[in-house]
């Protein structure tokens, strides 16, 4: 990458073996079909006919197919995982969409029209247009509060949450605040209760009123669910407990951001750590920009 | 320097080509063929047809082939290519009673009309490894039958009905169209069609291990195999240009009926109840299994107690694949560093404030807590921070 602005934008040539993004019209029509009524309810689970996908359940067929649904030509595709644009399995997904769409990757949040996620929400600020794919293993929040799918339906149906708040006050109870870290429930429109994926609470604010559209899909567990832009997203907490995110006391090693969530990095045997942040993107991006002002001032 | 990780695209494709001579193994050995795997090895192709929901002898070789023998990856596969086969149409109920059978036994009436026919089956093999196979041999020549095969033999529950001893076996009212759970979700609560259909394509080690747990006493269960029936049956599709059904072909299906006794109750006067197997390919375990957790699956519409592992319709219509069971457990291959930096995070605070709760109580411990701590990697430890 040399330069903060430049465009990253590849592609590669489409497989005609395949319909253009894998699965056939009359499925992605029922996807969107199903999406469209989790976007006219916001929070709420839409059950919908999950396809078999040649990528294994649990890494990303969700995502996968509601990306499939949405996406067109003109479309600008990014996919991360746990931030960054290079873990396998952001590659493989990514790969998968260049053979069966031809569409053009990124690795910019700003040039993406569709950014397909597991567990982070990129630093970068979204903009109106662009839409999140998120992957969800488990899209129920009240799943380990009750096991029963016909159950929880029904809390649901009656806002009933009672079950979640006393979950939280107990964390309070036992430990002095509340011990989700990840994963952590929200409720919707003021009305469903519902899981933005596991990625950590750090992320959580950049839901709440997003110029972009949320969408999640749940491919094993067959449900897709969405949050529609400027829609309202609060954390669960407590008048005497309110919602806190992680904040740490360094800076990116590597860029110096203060403002991004860090990975730890253990660099040798006696445990040495160094904190950088997990969206490589922005991380190099910032870089670069400093790359390019130290450059400049040089010259000067 | 840390440096982040790339090349993650270079890693995957020569990952492809070690697997692929992982699998190939040692290439002075012959290839095996797909028409090797498919007449050689017919039970494993079998179950991946049956796991994998496509009768297709030919693919499911392909299958276990490519996936060097690991039948639920085998299986994957098969499902994978399934999605985007275009849909035809349905082809109509396939008679089981019109079977060509190789096998069928009952093991509740001594002599059954048609007889009891053992055909191929492991049943009473002495399991001894048997040593002539290490060299190769064809089968010995089987003398031929003093009688043949009837072309069809009656169901023994069919018996069994005639005489109102066991429930009869309706076609609901209306005779819906079943559900198809690889386009449709699965909602609650599932019928008995979609039930089946969810356990017809189920694991056969789960299915092998909840229907023996109701064997077990987890379960008010006490089955009888009335039959169970190995053969080749016609699959006719209506044509409606023709106005009438075609044989489009012909399948090996294994169905195993279970019957189990059901004391009656306020309503109904005291009769055997059906469990129903049904499977691709030639596998009685998977279709015995099938058939009891189907009837397990029935207590509760049956009034019976319900509470056991195995009569949980949401538990065990969930967790009975082992694509979607494959796929989860081992996605915790994937990265998942954020989220356990955030543990990380709050475990370290926890045990931090713990270790100041034990401190102030008791200062004479507090040196032995410090080697937790290292005094030489002062930790940049991300904190609490209210939200403006």
């Amino acid at each position: 990458m040399t330069a903060a602005n430049a465009s990253a934008a590849t592609g590669i040539a489409r497989d005609e073996h395949y319909n253009f993004a894998y699965l056939d019209e009359s499925t992605k029509r029922m996807l969107r079909r199903a999406l469209l009524k989790a976007v006219a309810i916001p929070g709420y689970q839409v059950p919908f006919g999950s396809r078999e996908m040649p990528l294994p359940y649990g890494w990303g067929t969700g995502g996968i197919q509601v990306t499939a649904a949405i996406i067109g030509k003109p479309d600008m595709l990014k996919v991360i995982d746990q931030g960054s644009d290079d873990t396998t399995n952001a590659i493989n997904i990514r790969r998968f969409f260049g053979r069966v769409t031809g569409v053009q990757t990124t690795e910019h949040t700003a040039e993406a029209t569709i950014i397909q996620t597991r567990h982070r929400i990129p630093e970068t600020p979204l903009r109106a247009g662009q839409t999140m794919v998120f992957q969800v293993p488990i899209p129920e929040p009240l799943r380990w509060l009750e096991p029963s799918e016909t159950e929880t339906r029904t809390m649901h149906a009656l806002s009933e949450y009672g079950a979640m708040h006393v979950k939280l006050y107990e964390d309070i109870a036992h430990h002095g605040h509340i011990a989700t870290t990840y994963d952590y429930p929200v409720i919707v429109n003021q009305r469903y209760m519902m899981r933005p994926s596991p990625i950590p609470k750090f992320d959580n604010p950049k839901l709440d009123r997003s110029p972009a559209l949320m969408l999640f899909g749940a491919g094993r567990e067959k449900r897709v669910y969405a949050v529609p832009p400027y829609t309202s997203v609060k954390s669960l907490d407590f008048a005497d407990h309110p919602f806190t995110v992680e904040k740490w006391t360094s800076c990116c090693a590597q860029c110096g951001a203060t403002d991004s969530y860090l990975d730890e990095i253990i660099t040798d045997d006696a445990g040495t750590r160094m904190f950088v942040c997990s969206d490589t993107e922005y991380c190099a991006d910032r870089r670069a920009g400093q790359a390019v002002k130290h450059a400049a001032g040089g010259a000067r | 320097m840390y440096v982040a990780v790339k090349g993650g695209e270079r890693a995957i494709l020569n990952s492809y080509q070690m697997l692929d001579a992982y699998r190939r193994g040692d290439t002075a050995l012959p290839e095996l063929t797909l028409a090797q795997i498919r007449e050689q090895m017919p039970l494993a192709v079998s179950r991946v047809m049956a796991e994998g929901s496509l009768y297709d002898p030919h693919l499911a070789a392909l299958a276990l082939k490519q996936a060097a023998g690991d039948q639920i990856e085998a299986v994957f596969l098969l499902r994978a290519y399934r999605t985007t086969l275009a849909r035809f149409g349905y082809t109509v109920p396939v008679d089981t009673g019109a079977m060509r059978l190789q096998r069928r036994i009952s093991s509740t009436f001594k002599d059954v009309p048609g007889g009891q026919v053992l055909g191929p089956t492991y049943d009473y093999t002495q399991r001894l490894l048997d040593f002539s196979l290490e060299a190769g041999r064809d089968p010995a020549p089987l003398p031929p039958s003093a009688e043949p095969l009837p072309a069809s033999m009656p169901r023994v529950t069919g018996l069994l009905e005639a005489e109102q001893l066991v429930e009869a076996d309706e076609i609901p009212a209306g005779d819906p169209a079943p559900p198809d759970l690889t386009r449709e979700p699965l909602t609650f609560p599932a019928s008995r069609a979609a039930r089946l259909q969810n356990l017809a394509r189920a694991d056969e080690g789960f299915l092998l291990s909840m229907g023996y747990s109701t064997q077990r006493g987890y379960g008010n269960s006490h089955p009888f195999a009335a039959e169970i029936r190995f053969g080749s049956a016609e699959v006719e599709l209506f044509v409606e240009e023709l106005g009438f059904a075609v044989t489009i072909g012909e399948i090996e299906l294994t169905e195993c009926q279970m019957v189990s006794q059901f004391t009656g109750n306020a309503d109904e006067a005291p009769r055997f109840t059906r469990g129903y197997g049904l499977v691709f390919g030639y596998n009685e375990r998977k279709a015995m299994s099938m058939a009891l957790t189907d009837r397990a699956m029935r207590a509760a519409e049956l009034g019976e107690a319900a509470d056991a592992p195995a009569n949980d319709i949401e538990f065990m219509l969930y967790h009975s694949d082992n694509v979607e069971a494959s796929g989860f457990v081992q996605h915790l291959k994937l990265p998942h560093y954020v989220d356990f930096q955030a543990n990380l995070e709050l475990l370290r605070r926890l045990r931090g404030e713990q270790e100041g709760t034990n401190a102030a109580a008791a200062p004479a411990d507090s040196q032995s807590m410090q080697p937790m701590q290292p005094a030489s990697h002062p930790q940049p430890r991300p904190q609490e921070e209210t939200l403006a």
